[in-house]
């Protein structure tokens, strides 16, 4: 875990109690364009340590785009990405790379590698990458992996297993790198709605333990019970941002309403 | 028609009998086989040098710079356009003309063939590399892998089924093409034929026939088994693809 961007809160007085007052991340005036098309405008948001911030907006608001962003996997035109004290806005790929081993990121097709078991994706990146001491990555993982339920599957192969144990996996493979915040892209978009609920309820754990998390999803009950911070996306810009008991129960702009009330349950007339 | 057939299947099994006797005569039969190991010898150590190196270009020709995609397209398209036996003579007859340096024939063949497998193999790899879908490689990118890392671990692995075949195929291609060696005086298999049948013209005037059918024999034997297995693993690759 050799990371040359990480600053010890206690060796910096200057910025005062990091994991309590400073955000563990903080966007700026983020700006992504592909083209002269502009995806985000002047996006700025604070996720707090420890806290859940819920991006929610219609297909194509950009909400996947910006979460790709903080991690790398698309680069921005301008405005600021300040992530544990260091500004990564305008990180070159090289320093991207050391700081997705603290970043954790899952994808709507899970991406689990088809050609390694179940315990081989999980170790690729803490032994590969990281180049931790296999012992203590073996342990870690069959800690992760009880805690998912999902021990007996080490050795099987991804295409052995469901689309919510895939899901699972894919979530224990980022947590193995040991990361200060975790990125969910629609993580339960492409899983039949039966195995929609193991995901959710191990994301809800991992809230209650007080991971960071940004998270893109769909399905608002979810939202509702584990954001701290909604942002409402539309057409690259935040429209809403708030509480998730005020965003669900009294949203302040027209367009946030249209959105709920288009996403809560069909009902009989 | 029996009264014509029959004096012409006796006139073949009588030219049979002689092929026979022209092929199992004195050290024939291994003079032969020396060639084929020949042939043989100069593919594999072409396919030694080349499938490597052309490992390296191809995923070279993944990279984003420009310059080295355009550089390492003409190479191959190099290889393409011009005839093996251009490549070859090339080789052979002007580069030792023009920079005064002696080369064996064998040397050449390999060289030659070795740069030539390695271009084709550039393109095998780079197109199963390519194919590796974009989702695969951000999940890699997402765990911290450096450009080698995901080629290590993720590209190659994740291509390799497809590149196995189109190689295997490639290797048959190979061995059938050094059969031009003997237009720059390697002792292959082919040369040791036309020796063959040079030394009995005047006695099996018809031999060629047999020479020939039995070098076709051998090449046969060589690269059948390998086009059913590259046929095989394609198949298999199919299947896992689907699976």
């Amino acid at each position: 875990m050799a990371d040359a961007t990480t600053t010890d809160a206690t060796t910096t007085p200057n910025t005062g109690n990091r994991t309590t007052d400073t955000p563990l991340l903080s966007v700026q005036h983020l700006r992504k364009s592909y083209g002269d098309h502009e995806v985000l405008t002047d996006v700025s948001f604070d996720v707090p340590q420890g806290k859940v911030v819920v991006l929610l907006g219609p297909s194509g608001s950009g909400k996947s785009t910006l979460i790709r962003c903080l991690n790398g996997l698309e680069t921005i035109q301008s405005g600021s990405i300040v992530f544990d004290g260091t500004n990564i806005g305008q990180a070159s790929e090289k320093q991207w790379r050391s700081l997705r081993s603290t970043i954790g990121m899952v994808f709507q097709s899970y991406d689990l590698f088809p050609n390694l078991t179940v315990a081989d994706n999980i170790r690729l990146g803490p032994v590969k990458v990281q180049k931790r001491a296999k012992d203590e990555v073996e342990q870690q993982m069959d800690t992760l992996l009880k805690d998912v339920q999902l021990s007996d599957y080490k050795n099987a192969y991804p295409r052995e297993l469901s689309g919510g144990q895939k899901q699972r996996i894919a979530i224990v493979r980022a947590l193995a790198m040991n990361p200060k915040l975790m990125l969910f892209d629609e993580v339960t978009a492409s899983l039949d709605p039966e195995m929609v609920r193991e995901v959710l309820e191990l994301m809800l754990r991992l809230a209650k333990r007080h991971m960071t998390m940004i998270v893109v999803t769909h399905e608002l009950e979810f939202a509702k019970r584990v954001a701290d911070t909604v942002l409402f996306l539309e057409n690259g810009v935040i429209l809403e941002r708030g509480s998730a008991k005020d965003f669900f129960t009294n949203p302040k702009t027209d367009r946030a309403r249209r959105f709920l009330d288009s996403m809560s349950p069909v009902s009989a007339e | 028609m029996v009264h014509s057939v029959l004096p012409e299947a006796m006139s073949l099994a009588s030219t049979a009998q002689a092929g026979f006797t022209v092929i199992f005569t004195g050290d024939n039969f291994t003079r032969l086989l020396v060639g084929l190991w020949t042939s043989i010898s100069i593919a594999g150590l072409a396919l030694i040098i080349g499938i490597p190196l052309g490992v390296i270009l191809g995923a070279l020709r993944t990279l984003p710079n420009p310059v080295l995609r355009v550089v390492l397209r003409i190479y191959l398209e190099c290889f393409r356009i011009l005839p093996t036996l251009v490549v070859l003579f090339l080789a052979y007859y002007i580069l030792p003309a023009e920079f005064n340096v002696q080369v064996s024939g064998p040397t050449v063949a390999v060289v030659a063939f070795g740069l030539w497998v390695s271009a084709e193999i550039s393109d095998i790899v780079r197109g199963a590399l390519v194919s590796v879908s974009d989702h695969q490689v951000d999940a890699g990118k997402a765990l911290g892998m450096s450009g080698l890392q995901l080629l290590r671990y993720v590209r190659l692995p994740q291509s390799i089924n497809l590149m196995i075949p189109a190689t295997i195929n490639l290797a048959t291609r190979v061995i059938k093409t050094t059969s031009l060696l003997l237009l720059i005086s390697v002792i292959d298999v082919v040369t040791v034929g036309q020796q063959i049948m040079e030394s009995n013209r005047m006695s099996h005037p018809d031999a060629a026939f047999w020479v020939y059918g039995f070098i076709f024999l051998l090449y046969f034997i060589v690269c059948w088994p390998l086009s059913k297995l590259a046929q095989m693993l394609e198949h298999r690759a199919k299947e896992r693809n689907n699976g």
